[in-house]
């Protein structure tokens, strides 16, 4: 199968679903002539003209609130924000208006609107702009939550985005915009929301990594089969809805899990995938569930103290080993 | 009104033959049937119809009905958390909304949203709003879908006074002036912003000048003459449909009650309201078509007593109304096949 990018898979999804459809339309902070500041959207406005790739304001709050409103009108806005940090902007738009204007309305507003927002730290980019906030989203009922980690899963989460009738918040980690991947040259790829991957297969501990942390999960799961220790590896995929059952039945089969998110430990992502294997599956447990995510302290700029801050492969290979 | 205008224009009363009959009637119509909701509306909250807030908008019936009847149907508007009278300017139907205020399945959200929260896309209600400023974006993205597929339709966003020192309302000016999109911005200003004058929480008297700064036309009206709102606001829509871009106007008026029903009130003088009271809106239009000759007591009243019936038939309808089983509370919330599931 042919290799592509992360970024140029997300690129794919966006060019085939705005040929498919003419209502799907892109709105963001240098998404036209700029392209994207990390270059995922580079070329739709020459393909697709500046009435459907639409450079706006710095105006998060406007941003989403025009794709809401456009959304409900029929439209399938694909809103960018460029970093997870910014989505705070957009704050009341997200939580109050998006995620909520359907049921509030007693199911009467359909809200296929798509908020592609970048997360997780790039290398110094300091604390406004490194950010895995995905869990601060968790928390509001009505959103959905996509993590893709590779390529594949990125063009497959993003087209099932777009088609859906949902608010969907697409985070794309920023180190794997240049991940390479076996895509396949398929219009109708479309990956289902709530069904996690089994990454790599093993027996004696689960690995869940979440977004940029499959890759270091993956890693760990070497490290340890080099030590004998043979470590499945689980990516949701999307953290609303969460495919709780691959996740149990993992568990079930290893007795052992470690939890790993780049958000900070404290309430992030994985304290939920905690909290609810917990509740059920603790009869498959041996040891308890650790969690292994970024220290509760904002990203710092220096490389040094980021690295110490961030989750690290290490890390991961040593809460495994605290089993044995 | 022309783009470059640096000051606001202000707009009064206009001469009652340049209108239809049928749209003075209607005018009258629909402004009592807003009054008569709301003190239905607070009357059976006393009795325990109702389990929510009440943020009435008595007094303020002119900006609601006035805007709304200068809209065609295919229009849209977002409303506010003080939006009745939005909602039946637009046409929404008293019965449903009677039933959403007492939390019935029957009511236009199942009871779901409440009186923030009322909705008809069929009737171009996007939504009243419990977020002062939150509806404005949400009209400008619905003016983008209209600009954008051709459709020559617009959006009217209504928001109080407080609204325009939310952020929200800026980004939302900025973008619909840049992009010229047929919007209308509709400022309800009643002088106060919950319990805090508005002298006190904006440096200028007049909003209307808020929107030299976005590039498009400020209009100050007399809110509490509907004629003069109407024309304002069909100049504005009209405008707007042709590409001409949006317009702020900010219509003058005062709120009768509290913020909300129970609001001591202690912020404001009883004489400010006295006087608001005697340019009531309602009683006002009512003696200039009486004064105009084209309408009598006896037809006026045969609409007031039409509004009694409607209003009756809706608190009955509300009376009425099923319970919803508390389970239907996981309903709704997704628009796929995760609908009823709780992840």
């Amino acid at each position: 199968m042919r290799e592509i990018s992360y970024a140029e898979a997300i690129r794919e999804a966006l060019q085939e679903e705005m040929k498919r459809d003419p209502s799907v339309f892109v709105m963001g902070e240098d998404v036209g002539v700029f392209g994207g500041v990390f270059g995922v959207t580079k070329g739709l406005l020459e393909a697709f003209g500046e009435e459907r790739v639409r450079d706006t304001p710095i105006s998060e709050a406007a941003i989403v609130g025009a794709g809401l409103g456009a959304a409900m009108m029929g439209m399938r806005p694909v809103v960018e924000i460029m970093f997870g940090d910014f989505l705070f902007c957009a704050g009341d738009q997200i939580a109050n208006q998006v995620a909520k204007a359907r049921f509030m309305s007693g199911g009467r507003a359909n809200v296929p609107l798509t908020i592609r927002v970048t997360t997780g730290a790039p290398g110094s980019a300091a604390a406004q702009h490194s950010q895995s906030v995905e869990s601060w989203f968790m928390n509001v009922p009505g959103l959905k939550i996509a993590t893709p980690a590779s390529p594949q899963d990125a063009k497959g989460l993003l087209k099932t985005a777009i088609r859906g009738e949902d608010p969907v918040l697409f985070f794309e980690h920023k180190m794997l915009y240049d991940t390479q991947g076996p895509v396949p040259e398929d219009e109708s790829l479309c990956i289902p929301f709530g069904e996690a991957a089994v990454v790599r297969s093993g027996e004696d501990v689960t690995l869940v990594g979440i977004g940029g942390t499959v890759e270091k999960a993956l890693d760990a799961a070497d490290h340890l089969a080099a030590e004998g220790i043979s470590a499945e590896v689980i990516d949701p995929r999307t953290l609303i809805p969460l495919d709780k059952e691959t996740l149990i039945e993992s568990v079930a089969k290893t007795s052992r899990v470690v939890i790993t998110y780049e958000g900070h430990l404290r309430s992030g992502a994985g304290a939920e995938i905690a909290a609810m294997l917990a509740e059920q599956a603790i009869e498959y447990l041996d040891g308890p569930i650790f969690r292994v995510g970024a220290r509760n302290v904002p990203l710092p700029y220096n490389p040094g103290l980021e690295a110490y801050v961030l989750p690290r492969t290490a890390d991961i290979v040593e809460a495994a080993k605290r089993f044995w | 009104m022309t783009s470059s205008r640096s000051e606001p224009e202000t707009r009064g009363a206009t001469n009652l033959s340049a209108y239809s009959k049928d749209l003075l009637a209607e005018l009258f119509r629909r402004m009592t049937l807003v009054r008569e909701f709301e003190l239905r509306a607070i009357a059976e909250r006393r009795e325990g119809l109702i389990p929510g807030f009440i943020h009435s908008c008595v007094g303020q019936e002119a900006t609601a009905v006035g805007a709304c009847l200068a809209l065609q149907a295919e229009d849209v508007i977002t409303s506010t958390h003080r939006g009745h009278g939005h909602l039946i300017g637009k046409g929404g139907d008293p019965r449903y909304m009677m039933a959403e205020l007492a939390a019935r399945s029957e009511g236009y959200c199942r009871g779901r949203g409440g009186s923030l929260h009322i909705a008809d896309f069929e009737l171009g209600i996007l939504g009243a709003n419990g977020i002062v400023a939150g509806g404005i974006p949400i009209a400008v993205g619905a003016a983008l879908a209209f600009a954008m597929r051709d459709e020559r339709r617009v959006a009217l966003s209504f928001f109080g006074d407080g609204a325009v020192n939310e952020g929200a309302f800026h980004e939302a000016a900025n973008l619909a002036g840049l992009w010229q999109l047929p919007v209308v911005f509709f400022c309800e200003n009643n002088l106060y912003g919950e319990g805090t004058p508005q002298a006190e929480q904006a440096p200028i008297e007049d909003l209307a000048r808020r929107a030299e700064g976005y590039g498009f036309p400020g209009v100050i009206v007399d809110g509490n003459d509907v004629l003069a709102v109407y024309d304002v606001t069909a100049e504005a829509i009209s405008r707007a449909r042709q590409g001409g871009g949006p317009t702020f106007i900010e219509g003058k008026t005062y709120r009768y009650r509290g913020h909300y029903e129970g609001d001591p009130q202690v912020y404001r003088p009883q004489e400010e309201l006295d006087a608001w009271r005697e340019r009531d809106a309602i009683q006002r239009f009512r003696e200039r078509l009486i004064q105009s000759g084209q309408f009598d007591g006896e037809d006026l009243e045969a609409i007031e007593e039409d509004v009694a019936d409607r209003l009756d038939q809706a608190v009955a309808f509300a009376q009425r109304g099923s319970e919803p089983a508390p389970e239907e509370a996981l309903q709704g919330v997704y628009g796929d096949t995760h609908d009823g599931l709780v992840f």
